[in-house]
């Protein structure tokens, strides 16, 4: 029987609390706009950040009470900010989707080894000593923080270079930060056209450490019909406000530092 | 008379946060402002009454019926419910003071410092006016360690750290070094 009264007496205190607080919550009520729980519905709770707000629910809040943007979530895309504008009643015209980029090829195949590297498995921290075991200093270093970074698991160590499954990808941009090297960039995904290599090195020193860099030939710069390839600090840098996706500098270059990808 | 000793042993000699290190969570969590850590401590000290003026009666009620094995159940449902109400009610009326406080508001649930004073009335023995001092004193000496270490930290956000000491470590001495300066009052009473 004694547990009857145990029972009871959590019973009654339970009941007691809930009482008081259906009363208050009443008593208090606080209005909250509607559409912002719909917004937030809408939006794909990836809470990765790539809106600037701090999580999908904060940036919902700012679209209905601040008029941010609808079309600033990247992992929802054209879907996403169709829905968010026909909720808040607005037109919109949807970003491109983005995909990540390696702007290196320089896997153990062409890129020799300086030393085993032994100590924590990172690219920071491999990267502190003498800048990465690999020969080249600017290209990728293997050990993976962009694929920690990487919310959606679309980036894989290959051959000990990180490899962007673009079919996965959403275009957040937190691998950008993670690489120290600072080689992942994120593109429009009609790009298809970019080059691999980062090195800064001269022609000759790029040459003797990687089989697969660019040297600067300039073969892309001569062949390019819309002027928008360049060598830059001794690596082709495409603009791609002028590229129209032609392909030929990939076409033409001999090491096969300038890609088709996609 | 004892209740003000209870009242100065609280918030000086026996300060909860800084001496028996409760509380710790919100203590870090919502210092960073003065307005947001007497909001804080306000919060605290209202949970803290008020659970006390239940759980007394209701450790009676307890021992009673001799189940009071099951206090600590009993006492975070009386808090939890406090918690809420002053969510609500701070939701309604103070609306920045809520946005500002975020998580740290529905924490006061789990914080130990509450759980603690209530338990704490029932192992010293204390009667009910006195159990509220003790109750009003801990709520008072967690704003003024609130207080103490958002000022101190209002002081140190813009100074020059060498990177690595840079945010969490360099708050974290900070506490300790204001715990320490509390520790002069240790065995006074």
């Amino acid at each position: 029987m004694s547990y009857l009264v145990t029972v009871g007496i959590f019973a009654a205190i339970g009941l007691l609390a809930g009482v008081l607080l259906t009363v208050a919550s009443r008593v208090f009520e606080v209005k909250v706009d509607e559409r912002i729980e719909k917004v937030n519905d809408a939006l794909p709770q990836v809470n990765c950040g790539s809106c600037g707000f701090s999580g999908c629910s904060d940036y919902a809040e700012a679209i209905v009470s601040n008029g941010a943007p609808c079309d600033m979530c990247r992992p929802g895309g054209e879907m996403t900010a169709k829905k968010i504008a026909e909720i808040m009643g607005v037109e919109v015209t949807a970003a491109e989707p983005e995909v990540a980029f390696v702007r290196c090829h320089g896997d153990c195949n062409i890129t020799p080894h300086k030393y085993e590297f032994g100590g924590v498995q990172s690219c920071a921290a491999c990267n502190r000593f003498y800048s990465g075991s690999k020969t080249c200093t600017s290209g990728c270093l293997g050990y993976g923080d962009c694929v920690h970074a990487c919310p959606q698991g679309a980036i894989s160590i290959v051959d000990r270079i990180a490899k962007v499954d673009r079919s996965r990808c959403i275009g957040c941009g937190l691998c950008v930060d993670a690489c120290p090297n600072g080689l992942i960039v994120v593109r429009r995904i009609s790009q298809s056209v970019d080059v691999t290599c980062s090195s800064k090195d001269i022609a000759r020193v790029t040459k003797s450490l990687c089989e697969g860099g660019c040297v600067g030939c300039r073969l892309c710069e001569k062949n390019c019909e819309q002027g928008a390839i360049h060598v830059v600090d001794n690596h082709a840098v495409i603009d791609y406000d002028k590229c129209n996706n032609c392909g030929k500098c990939a076409d033409v270059c001999k090491i096969g530092s300038v890609m088709r990808i996609g | 008379m004892s209740y003000i000793l209870i009242l100065v042993g609280c918030v000086f000699v026996n300060n909860v946060v800084l001496s028996q290190f409760m509380g710790i969570c919100a203590f870090l969590g919502v210092s960073k402002q003065i307005k947001s850590s007497v909001g804080m401590g306000g919060a605290v000290v209202f949970v803290m009454v008020c659970a006390t003026a239940i759980t007394y009666p209701l450790y009676k009620l307890l021992e009673h019926f001799e189940i009071t094995y099951l206090k600590t159940v009993a006492f975070i449902l009386v808090i939890a419910m406090f918690v809420q109400l002053v969510e609500i009610v701070m939701k309604k009326t103070m609306h920045g003071l809520y946005k500002a406080l975020g998580v740290y508001l529905p924490l006061i649930t789990t914080n130990c410092a509450v759980l603690g004073v209530t338990l704490g009335n029932i192992n010293n023995d204390y009667t009910f006016l006195e159990s509220l001092t003790n109750a009003l004193g801990t709520g008072l000496a967690f704003t003024l360690a609130l207080l103490l270490f958002s000022g101190v930290r209002s002081r140190i956000e813009g100074n020059d750290f060498p990177e690595a000491f840079k945010g969490v470590p360099a708050t974290l001495i900070a506490a300790a070094i204001v715990s320490v300066s509390f520790m002069g009052f240790a065995g006074m009473m």
